[in-house]
C-alpha cells in the first residue's frame, strides 16, 4: 500500500484496547501522594519532639528502604523502591514509635514490617496486613518494656514533652485529664505522629480530597468510636475523660486516616470499606475500654485487615440489572 | 450543568464511567469531505454481528453503484452492495481490524464513478419528509432495512432489521437515536448531527412507525451544543425530544443511555428491548431513511481519521470496503510520533498493523495516536485500592475478575460474573497499577465459554 511510503516510517505496536490511560493515577503517584498528606503530621512531629523525631525517622526511613533493597535482592526481583510504598511504611512506623525508643526498635521493626509484612507476601498489593503495624506489633511485644509507659516517659529527656506522661496513661494512673486543646495541636507526650489531631485531620482530609485515601474508612471508624465513646460517657458519667479525648486523644485520627486506609490491607468495594472502618472504630474503643492497653488502633487495624478477605466475600456488588 | 434531566425520568447520568480527554477538539469543527472513488475495494463477507453472507457474482463480473453481491446468510446477518461501479475480481482472504481472517469480495472500480457533491446529494440531499411517513408499513420498513444490509454503524454492527422490527412478543415504547459519541477523538456523528440532520429525523420517525414506539428520543451528550441545536432545529413539530445528558464515558452504551434517559435498567444479560425500548445510532437512522424511502442500500458510511499522529485529521465520507492506509494517506500520512493505529476510538478500537485492512460497516473511525498518547507507566501488582471497582458502569469487581482469570479459577470467574463486563475499558483506564484488566477479563470470558461447552 502507498501509505508505506510516506515520508516517516513510525514504529507501529499493537497493543489491546483500551489504548489511553489515566496520566495521573499511578501507584507511584498514589505512594508520593500519601507521603504528601503525611508532611503536616511529620512537621508537627519534628515540631514537638525535635531530635527524637529526626532521629526515629532517620532510623525507619532507611531501615525500610535498606531492607526492601535486601529482601528484593534476596529473592532475585527488581527492587520496588521507586514506588515509594517502603518508603510510606517507613515513616508510618517512625510515627507509630515513641521517639524515645531506641535505635534497635526502629531497625528490628522495619526488617519486620518490610520481611514479615510484606515480602513474604509477594511484595505490595499481596500482603494481608499492614506492614508498619506488622513491625511495630513485634517490637511492641518482643520489647514490651521499652515500648510501654515507660518507653514514652523519660525523666532525663531533652524534649520536654518526653518527661511527661502520654496523656492516655497519665488518666489510666492517676486519672489526670489532658485539656482537649493540647490534644487537638499535639503539645503532649506519644507516638511521634499521634499527638496532634489537627495534623491529623488536616493531612488525612488531603488524602480524602485526593481520593487516594477511601473516606469511607476514616468516616467509619470516627462516627463509630464516637458514638461508642458517647455511650461509655453515658454509662460513666463521672469520667472526665470524654468523648472528645477519645477522638482527639491517642491515636484514633493517625490510625484511621493513615494507617487503616492502606489501600492493599483494607477491602475494595465503598460498602466493604466502610464495614472496614467501623470495625477498626469499634475494637479500638473496645481495647482502649475493656483491655489493659491504654491504646487499641494497632491490634484493631491488624484484626480488620485479617477479616478484610471475609469483607471483600460479603461486598461483592451486584452487578448493574442483575436480578437481587 | 443540570444534574437532572428535565421531560424525563432518568438522571441524566449513570453511575461510575471515566473522564478520559475527550480531544474532539483535532476533528470536530472539520466538514465532512467526499474521499475519492479508490481504484479497489475489498468487502468482507463478514461484517456484523451474526453469520457471514453469501457471495452472489463471480470473478470477471461487472457490477453497479449499489448492486447487490452479497445475500444474508439466515435473519441474524446483513447482505453487502457494491459502492462503486466495476470488475469483481478473485476472491480474496482479508483481515478484520479485531484480528480475524475472512472471506472477502474485492471489486476493482471501473467506468464512471458518482464522486464529490454528486455522491454526496446521492446518499444525503433530497428531501427529507417529517410528516406522512404514517403510510409506510411497519413490516416493509423492517423488509427495505434488512434488503440494505443496514447494521449499527456506531461500532457494535448488529444487523439493524433485528431490532427495528414490528415485534408480537415484546412492546417497544420508546426509540433511543443515539447521538453520544462518547468515545474520545472520534466525531464522524457529531459532523452527521451537524450536516444530515434531516435523514436522521426522518430514519428516527421511520424506526418509531416500525416498532410502534410512541416516544422517540435523541440522546446526546453536553459537550456537544452545536449538535444539540441543529438536532432541535430538525426535530420541530415531530414531537421528537432530545435528552441532553452528561458527558462521560460510555454514556453512549445502550444501557447507559437507557438509564440515564429514561431510569430504567436494563436485565443483566438481557437487550434493551426487555425494558421496552430499541437503541439505534444516528448514523444508522440515516442510513434507515435511505434506505426506506429511496430503497437504496448501505455503501457509504462517515468515518473520522484523526488522532495525534495523523497530519490533518478529517471526517470523511467513504466507501465500504476502502483500505485504512488510503485513509490515512488522504489526511497526509502519519506523523513521526505516530505509535499506533486503531480501527475505532482509543477505548474501545482495535490496534491494527496492515494497512490494506478495509473498513467495514462497523468502522466508526480511525485513530493515530503518538506515543506521547499512548504511554502509560510499568505495571505494578495490583495495590487493591479498588479505583476499577468505583468506575465499572456494570459494577463488576475487575481486579478480581483479572485475578480470577490468571489463576484460571473457574469458579471466582463465574461467581464475579464475568459476562456481565461489555469492554469498555474504564477500569483499565484508571487502573494506577496499570493491570491489562480487559485483556484479563476477555480471558476470563473465554474460558467460562469453553467450558460452558
Ligand atoms: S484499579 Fe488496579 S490497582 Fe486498583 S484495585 Fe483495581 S486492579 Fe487493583
Ligand atoms: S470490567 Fe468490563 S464493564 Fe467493567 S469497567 Fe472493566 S471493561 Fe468495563
Amino acid at each position: 500500500m502507498k501509505a508505506e511510503q510516506t515520508q516517516y516510517t513510525p514504529v507501529i505496536h499493537v497493543s489491546p484496547a483500551p489504548h489511553l490511560s489515566s496520566r495521573d493515577l499511578t501507584t507511584r503517584k498514589m505512594m508520593r501522594d500519601v507521603l504528601l498528606g503525611l508532611s503536616p503530621v511529620v512537621f508537627m512531629a519534628l515540631y514537638v519532639f525535635h531530635w527524637y523525631a529526626v532521629k526515629q525517622l532517620m532510623i525507619c526511613l532507611l531501615g525500610c528502604l535498606a531492607a526492601e533493597a535486601l529482601f528484593m535482592k534476596m529473592r532475585a526481583k527488581s527492587a520496588t523502591l521507586n514506588d515509594y510504598s517502603a518508603a510510606v511504611t517507613g515513616i508510618i512506623l517512625a510515627l507509630s514509635l515513641p521517639g524515645a525508643a531506641p535505635w534497635y526498635i526502629g531497625v528490628i521493626a522495619s526488617v519486620v514490617a518490610i520481611g514479615m509484612g510484606k515480602v513474604v507476601f509477594g511484595g505490595i498489593g499481596m500482603n494481608i496486613f499492614n506492614p508498619a503495624m506488622v513491625g511495630r506489633a513485634f517490637v511492641m511485644i518482643a520489647f514490651a518494656g521499652a515500648m510501654g509507659a515507660p518507653g514514652y516517659e523519660q525523666i532525663h529527656a531533652t524534649v520536654d514533652v518526653i518527661t511527661r506522661a502520654t496523656p492516655m496513661d497519665a488518666f489510666k494512673q492517676t486519672g489526670a485529664v489532658a485539656s482537649l486543646d493540647s490534644l487537638f495541636w499535639g503539645l503532649t507526650n506519644g507516638s511521634l505522629g499521634e499527638t496532634s489531631a489537627l495534623a491529623c485531620i488536616l493531612g488525612g482530609l488531603y488524602l480524602c480530597v485526593r481520593r487516594t485515601a477511601s473516606w469511607q474508612i476514616p468516616a467509619g471508624t470516627v462516627v463509630t468510636a464516637a458514638a461508642l465513646a458517647g455511650i461509655a460517657n453515658l454509662v460513666h458519667p463521672e469520667s472526665n475523660w470524654t468523648a472528645l479525648h477519645h477522638l482527639l486523644g491517642g491515636s484514633l485520627l493517625f490510625g484511621a486516616f493513615f494507617i487503616a486506609t492502606d489501600p492493599v490491607t483494607s477491602p475494595l468495594t465503598p460498602k466493604g470499606k466502610f464495614i472496614f472502618g467501623i470495625g477498626v472504630g469499634f475494637f479500638v474503643m473496645v481495647l482502649r475500654l475493656f483491655s489493659g492497653y491504654p491504646e487499641g488502633v494497632m491490634f484493631a487495624v491488624l484484626l480488620m485487615n485479617g477479616v478484610t478477605p471475609l469483607i471483600n466475600h460479603w461486598t461483592i456488588p451486584r452487578p448493574l440489572g442483575a436480578i437481587p | 450543568m443540570r444534574s437532572k434531566l428535565q421531560e424525563f425520568p432518568g438522571k441524566g447520568s449513570f453511575a461510575h464511567g471515566v473522564h478520559p480527554p475527550g480531544k474532539k477538539e483535532l476533528a470536530a469543527d472539520v466538514p465532512i469531505e467526499v474521499i475519492p472513488p479508490p481504484p479497489r475495494v475489498i468487502l468482507p463477507l463478514l461484517q456484523s454481528a451474526g453469520a457471514a453472507c453469501i457471495p452472489k457474482v463471480k470473478s470477471k463480473q461487472q457490477v453497479l453503484f449499489g448492486e447487490l453481491v452479497a445475500e444474508a446468510q439466515g435473519f441474524v446477518s446483513a447482505p453487502l452492495h457494491a459502492p462503486l461501479s466495476g470488475i469483481v475480481q478473485k476472491s480474496v482472504v482479508t483481515t478484520l481490524p479485531n484480528g480475524r481472517h475472512v472471506r472477502a469480495i474485492a471489486i476493482q472500480a471501473e467506468g464512471e464513478q458518482l464522486q464529490g457533491q454528486a455522491l454526496w446529494d446521492e446518499i444525503f440531499g433530497g428531501d427529507w419528509p417529517k410528516q406522512g411517513l404514517q403510510e409506510f408499513d411497519p413490516k416493509r420498513i423492517a423488509e427495505a432495512i434488512a434488503r440494505a444490509g443496514i447494521v449499527g454503524l456506531g461500532g457494535a454492527a448488529f444487523p439493524t432489521h433485528v431490532k427495528i422490527m414490528p415485534n408480537e412478543k415484546k412492546t417497544v415504547d420508546t426509540i433511543m437515536i443515539n447521538g453520544c459519541e462518547c468515545e474520545p477523538y472520534l466525531t464522524p456523528d457529531y459532523r452527521l448531527m451537524l450536516e444530515a440532520a434531516a435523514p436522521i429525523i426522518t430514519g428516527a420517525l421511520l424506526a418509531a412507525r416500525a416498532t410502534g414506539a410512541r416516544h422517540i428520543i435523541i440522546g446526546i451528550e453536553d459537550n456537544k451544543p452545536k449538535a444539540i441545536e441543529s438536532m432541535k432545529r430538525a426535530a420541530a413539530g415531530t414531537g421528537i425530544k432530545i435528552a441532553v445528558v452528561k458527558t462521560k464515558y460510555p454514556q453512549g452504551s445502550e444501557k447507559q443511555l437507557i438509564q440515564a434517559v429514561t431510569n430504567r435498567t436494563v436485565p443483566l444479560g438481557g437487550l434493551p428491548l426487555d425494558v421496552g425500548v430499541v437503541v439505534s445510532n444516528v448514523a444508522t437512522a440515516a442510513a434507515v431513511a435511505r434506505a426506506v424511502l429511496k430503497g437504496r442500500p448501505l455503501t457509504h458510511r462517515v468515518v473520522s481519521v484523526t488522532g495525534g499522529g495523523i497530519v490533518h485529521p478529517k471526517n470523511l465520507l467513504v466507501p465500504i470496503g476502502i483500505s485504512l492506509g488510503e485513509l490515512i494517506d488522504y489526511c497526509g500520512g502519519m506523523t513521526a510520533d505516530a505509535a499506533r493505529m486503531i480501527a475505532g476510538g482509543p477505548m474501545m478500537g482495535f490496534a491494527f498493523h496492515d494497512l490494506a485492512t478495509p473498513v467495514t460497516k462497523g468502522t466508526s473511525g480511525l485513530t493515530i495516536l503518538t506515543h506521547k498518547e499512548v504511554e502509560r507507566e510499568q505495571e505494578t501488582t495490583c495495590i487493591r485500592c479498588g479505583r476499577c471497582v468505583d468506575v465499572c458502569p456494570m459494577n463488576l469487581v475487575p481486579t478480581r475478575l483479572a485475578l480470577a482469570a490468571r489463576h484460571k479459577n473457574l469458579d471466582l470467574i463465574r461467581k464475579y460474573s464475568v459476562m456481565a463486563c461489555f469492554e469498555c475499558g474504564c477500569c483499565a483506564y484508571i487502573c494506577p497499577a496499570n493491570i491489562p484488566l480487559v485483556q484479563l477479563v476477555r480471558t476470563g470470558k473465554t474460558m467460562f465459554l469453553a467450558d460452558r461447552k
